[in-house]
């Protein structure tokens, strides 16, 4: 476990979910240099005075556009925290959110701990004892209630996989350890190649709870569908539908020529985020323009397209070719609408609706769902990631996984393969809050004959 | 009335070390022990160092200790454990002389200057106003000192058993220490029971030794002690020892007195070590085993006694006889002595801090088994440290605290000190987070500055290491851009088997090679007028490093990486009288430990078990106001 106080640190600072605008905070000596490796505005951030306001963009590894952005730049100590910070605020999206903050532990910075700002805050004088007392009734509260957390099925479940993941390990671990401290031992020491498969079973593993991710934070922060189809074929009369059938709530994202409609709604305990695109085709018009640019972003930032079309004008193949080039076609439902003009239509779409009487509209939200999460189904027995520093210590568990695998090929020594699957387990062991060293030596002590 | 400044009780390996070094750092010692020919006299197996204790003998040398100079100068079978793996868990092991371990170790005691042998026992300590001030012995003199320290070993209270037959001691044939452990209770500590065992010892004359499985020492036999002239050693001839195992037949023979057990009749109640079961032990809990493996140690040059490494236990001595007629090569064996269990009073170490000074008391020290160590060398450490922060603080000097990242003293001391442990504590190479950086080859330079510091080593010593030091700075820099050209090393790669190279490659790249060693490269480098190469080529010392820097480079840096990660919690201190109830928001458990370990930074709080991460945070919190 790892207190470090000269990293910098990043979370959102609003409320997660629906909000007009998002506030992520960085805080830390080198945060306003490490924005400045993700931001492109005017100027440098690093160049510009404190308490100041910037336009510009947040590019990610690729160079791509994730979202138009203001940073408030707070230089040391004139800020919340008292070291450098910068607060971006950005389009009020969950995936926007979820993007720049990823992009942000990519280049250096590292998730917040709860209270950590404010712990920082007091640490560096800005706030005083009193305060600072009641952050620690917070923290600790937040604590308690993530114990809480942990006991609902979900965390539940991941807690007893990576348990057993971590027990495993030990048990590999183990078979190494016993081989350095106990050579003296009349015992049979492993086979590498033993260990070199353990190891490879436990990554396979991990990699699963990996792949959970996508549908963890789905059930946690929802799917994102654009809504894509020619002017009146019925995407209005669509989202009309959701108003007022399924008490969907709608708002506006803003700061935008075009406003995108946002429309939220909960089906079956799964929160859907429909976005109305403006329109994908090319124009000269530099208002439009702009339109289309963020109708494509939102395509390629969503989770499933809703290909709109209607019986009386048939499938748009021009469209449909031209979406494609923005997202993978799997990713695409090719919906009919208006089947109660003409209910035998022949038109090859997988989900055929009426907006206007609703039939159809269950299943291609059981579609959407279907999309959304692949192929995978997992059943409430299955262990599930959601929370993003849960899949940053998989990963990095999966990286010493990776390189004690390495020093096994290379047939360098035990305590070499050891280091690394000691730091494996200690990742593991911060999902579930075990940090002890001692259980390896009481599995030894447990499981074999030792001691002359 | 007599004055010391400092008193050590026990004249066993932590006395040894505690005693010598405060002498030697300028302090006037008593060291009180039973018998003076019963100094250095080792209780169950004539061996120093193994895994992990091998490691502790080098650290305790280059502090400036005695141990390591002792085993050299007594050891009749030198070997080097772990030699097929890497460097870090290199081990030295050697079986002792016991008479002469003993003899030389009573030499030394009595050569050193300041230091006088009290033939006596400690039967109470004093203390005004929480410091420590004298002690009376048992022959009712009193006796004044500034700092005491406690090296009881397993005297406290000792009590032998064989079966049922209990019998009062400290250690075969010698009266347990009375009155100690009751004087110390009455001055605020717990004090609590652990318990040990040691193995039959058989008559040499009565085995027969042609048809066991011989194991003779290294050839090229490498000494613990740097001090040691390399030219003079091994000073003794050399034994084998021997190998046979145990059969089902032995098995169900000891079964037959499980009944008259006084570990499993609960008899004992002292927690014995996993790590070091007895026989019925092991044929309990691992039933499934055919055969458990045994050693036959020679005591001594002379000795007629063989001591059965593996073979401890606590069950009647008739049943003891009839097993071991049945192990093949012991058909007609004569046992001398018995084995036995032995059970005694410790003070669970969360009493005392990381100088091994109580807590309770100023001035008042634990080194060894009362804090619930088992082994000399684990012994042996504690003392060397005990004893120099006694004298450091008569002398009003900073305390000597080692880290876990320099050493496996620390190692040791910080584990005992926060885990309290309830079964007698040995150190295993697993225990150090940071393994790969506390080898046996450099324990010099990790700390011989402080043995320098403390004036436990000789000046010429210290500055031979800071010119080995440059020299190593130099060559690894040096190494790890000079390039080495086809023409000149290929030769030695074809003659190898190994894949040649086509181009200039770098000195530090090649010699990761598993197959190649920094020397060879070095002389089939084309560098052979090069002055640094032929200096280093000259310093075996400094070669031995430059190759294990850079052969393990990654591995190293990434034990270094995360030793600057912990060195950050480390730094943060917390006051001694810090009052954990304040902490209205930590776990109730948290609360407990921390209150009752007290730990110096956040670093020592965060390993304690049962301190959670949200109880570091929250102190960390309150710390900082």
């Amino acid at each position: 476990m790892f207190i470090q106080d000269e990293d910098t640190i990043v979370a959102l600072a609003t409320a997660s979910g629906v909000g007009a605008i998002s506030v992520i905070r960085i805080s830390g000596e080198k945060s306003i240099e490490l924005v400045d490796e993700v931001f492109s505005g005017k100027i440098k951030l690093v160049d510009a005075h404190t308490h100041t306001i910037h336009y510009g963009k947040i590019i990610d590894s690729k160079n791509e556009l994730i979202d138009d952005v203001l940073v408030s730049v707070f230089k040391a100590p004139h800020s919340y925290t008292g070291e450098n910070s910068i607060e971006i605020s950005s389009h009020g999206s969950s995936l926007i959110v979820k993007k720049i903050i990823e992009r942000l532990i990519e280049v250096g910075a590292r998730l917040a701990e709860p209270g950590e700002f404010t712990k920082r805050a007091f640490l560096n004088g800005r706030i005083d004892l009193a305060q600072a007392e009641a952050v620690a009734d917070i923290i600790n509260s937040r604590t308690e209630a993530s114990l809480r957390g942990a006991r609902n099925q979900l965390d539940g479940l991941l807690s007893q996989k990576v348990n057993f993941l971590r027990n495993s390990l030990i048990n590999s671990s183990s078979l190494i350890e016993l081989e350095l401290d106990f050579a003296e031992e009349d015992l049979e020491f492993v086979s590498l190649n033993k260990v070199m498969n353990q190891l490879q079973e436990i990554e396979f593993e991990i990699d699963k709870l990996i792949s959970t991710y996508n549908f963890g934070r789905i059930i946690k922060d929802g799917i994102n569908v654009a809504l894509v189809g020619k002017p009146n074929v019925g995407k209005s009369s669509l989202l009309n539908y959701l108003l007022k059938e399924k008490r969907a709530i709608v708002s506006e994202i803003p700061g935008t020529t075009r406003d995108i409609i946002r429309e939220e709604v909960n089906i079956d305990g799964i929160l859907f985020t429909l976005y109305d695109t403006a329109g994908i085709r090319e124009t000269e018009d530099v208002i439009e323009k702009e339109g289309v640019n963020r109708s494509v972003e939102t395509i390629k930032n969503s989770d499933v397209v809703i290909f709109l079309n209607d019986v009386q004008s048939g499938f748009s193949n021009k469209l449909f070719e031209k979406l494609k080039t923005y997202t993978n076609e799997d990713r695409i439902i090719k919906v009919v609408n208006k089947i109660d003009l003409d209910p035998n239509t022949k038109i090859n779409c997988e989900v055929k609706i009426s907006a206007k009487t609703g039939e159809g509209i269950d299943t291609l939200f059981k579609v959407l769902k279907e999309k959304a999460i692949g192929s995978e189904t997992y059943s409430e027995k299955s262990a599930i990631v959601s929370n993003i520093r849960h899949l940053d210590a998989l990963k990095r568990a999966k990286q010493f996984l990776e390189n004690a695998k390495e020093s096994i090929k290379e047939k360098l020594s035990g305590e070499f393969i050891a280091v690394d699957l000691r730091n494996a387990e200690s990742a593991l062991g911060e999902i579930i809050g075990r940090v002890t060293s001692d259980d390896i030596l009481n599995n030894i002590f447990m499981k074999f004959c030792i001691g002359k | 009335m007599r004055k010391f400044d400092v008193i050590v009780v026990g004249g066993g390996h932590a006395g040894i070390e505690a005693a010598v070094s405060a002498a030697l750092m300028g302090c006037s010692v008593a060291m009180v022990t039973m018998d003076k020919h019963a100094i250095g006299r080792m209780s169950c197996n004539p061996a120093i160092g193994g895994s992990a204790k091998g490691h502790l003998v080098h650290e305790i040398d280059a502090l400036g200790g005695m141990m390591g100079l002792i085993a050299d100068r007594t050891g009749i079978q030198f070997r080097t454990l772990n030699k097929s793996k890497g460097p870090a868990v290199w081990a030295g092991r050697c079986q002792s002389d016991r008479k002469l371990y003993s003899v030389e170790a009573e030499r030394v005691v009595s050569n050193t200057k300041n230091l006088e042998i009290v033939e006596d026992s400690v039967v109470e300590a004093f203390e005004e106003n929480k410091k420590i001030v004298g002690v009376k012995t048992a022959k009712g003199e009193e006796i004044k000192c500034k700092a005491l320290v406690v090296c009881s070993g397993t005297f406290l209270n000792g009590l032998m058993y064989t079966g049922f037959n209990a019998t009062k001691g400290g250690r075969f044939g010698e009266p347990p220490a009375i009155g100690l452990t009751e004087s110390l209770v009455k001055m605020g500590f717990v004090s609590g029971r652990l318990k040990t065992g040691t193995p039959p010892r058989l008559l040499k004359s009565s085995i027969n030794w042609d048809i066991l499985e011989e194991q003779p020492g290294d050839e090229n036999p490498e000494p613990f002690s740097m001090r040691t002239p390399k030219d003079e050693f091994p000073y003794l001839p050399q034994l084998s020892c021997h190998i046979t195992y145990t059969s089902p037949e032995v098995h169900k023979i000891l079964e037959k007195g499980f009944d008259r057990s006084p570990m499993f009749t609960g008899l004992i109640s002292g927690v014995g070590p996993r790590y070091c079961p007895s026989i019925e032990d092991k044929v309990v809990r691992f039933a499934d085993k055919e055969r458990h493996q045994l050693f036959l140690e020679p005591e001594g040059l002379d000795s007629d006694l063989i001591y059965l490494n593996g073979f401890s236990s606590s069950l009647p001595v008739e049943i003891q006889y009839e097993a071991l007629r049945k192990i093949k090569g012991l058909e007609d064996v004569e046992m001398v002595r018995p084995a036995y269990a032995i059970e005694y009073d410790f003070f669970p170490p969360y009493q005392v801090d990381l100088t091994l000074e109580t807590k309770l008391i100023e001035g008042l020290y634990f080194a060894g088994q009362i804090n619930g160590t088992s082994g000399y060398e684990e012994a042996a450490g504690q003392g060397i440290v005990a004893g120099i922060n006694a004298a450091l603080k008569i002398q009003k000097r900073k305390e000597f605290v080692l880290s876990r990242n320099e050493s496996y003293i620390g190692v040791l001391i910080d584990d005992l000190v926060g885990k309290s442990t309830d079964e007698p504590y040995r150190m295993f190479t697993s225990r150090a987070e940071h393994r790969l950086l506390l080898r046996q080859d450099n324990a010099d330079r990790r700390l011989l500055k402080y043995g320098y510091e403390f004036g436990l080593i000789p000046e010429e010593m210290y500055r031979d290491l800071q010119m080995r030091e440059i020299l190593i700075t130099k060559s690894f820099d040096y190494f790890n851009q000079k390039r080495i050209s086809p023409l000149a090393i290929n030769p030695l790669l074809e003659l190898k088997g190994i894949n040649k190279i086509d181009n200039g490659e770098i000195i530090g790249k090649i010699v990761k090679r598993p197959e190649l060693s920094l020397k060879e490269v070095l002389e089939n480098s084309g560098l052979n007028d090069d002055e640094l190469v032929i200096k280093l080529l000259q310093n075996p010392k400094a070669l031995e490093q430059v190759e294990i820097e850079l052969k393990y480079e990654g591995y190293i840096q990434r034990q270094y990486e995360l030793v600057e990660k912990m060195e950050k919690l480390e730094k943060i201190q917390i006051p001694l009288n810090f009052n954990y109830f304040n902490l209205k928001t930590i776990s109730a458990e948290g609360r407990e430990k921390l209150s009752k370990v007290k730990p110096r930074t956040i670093g020592q709080a965060s390993r304690i078990s049962g301190v959670t991460p949200s109880d570091i945070s929250i102190l960390l919190v309150y710390l900082k106001s």
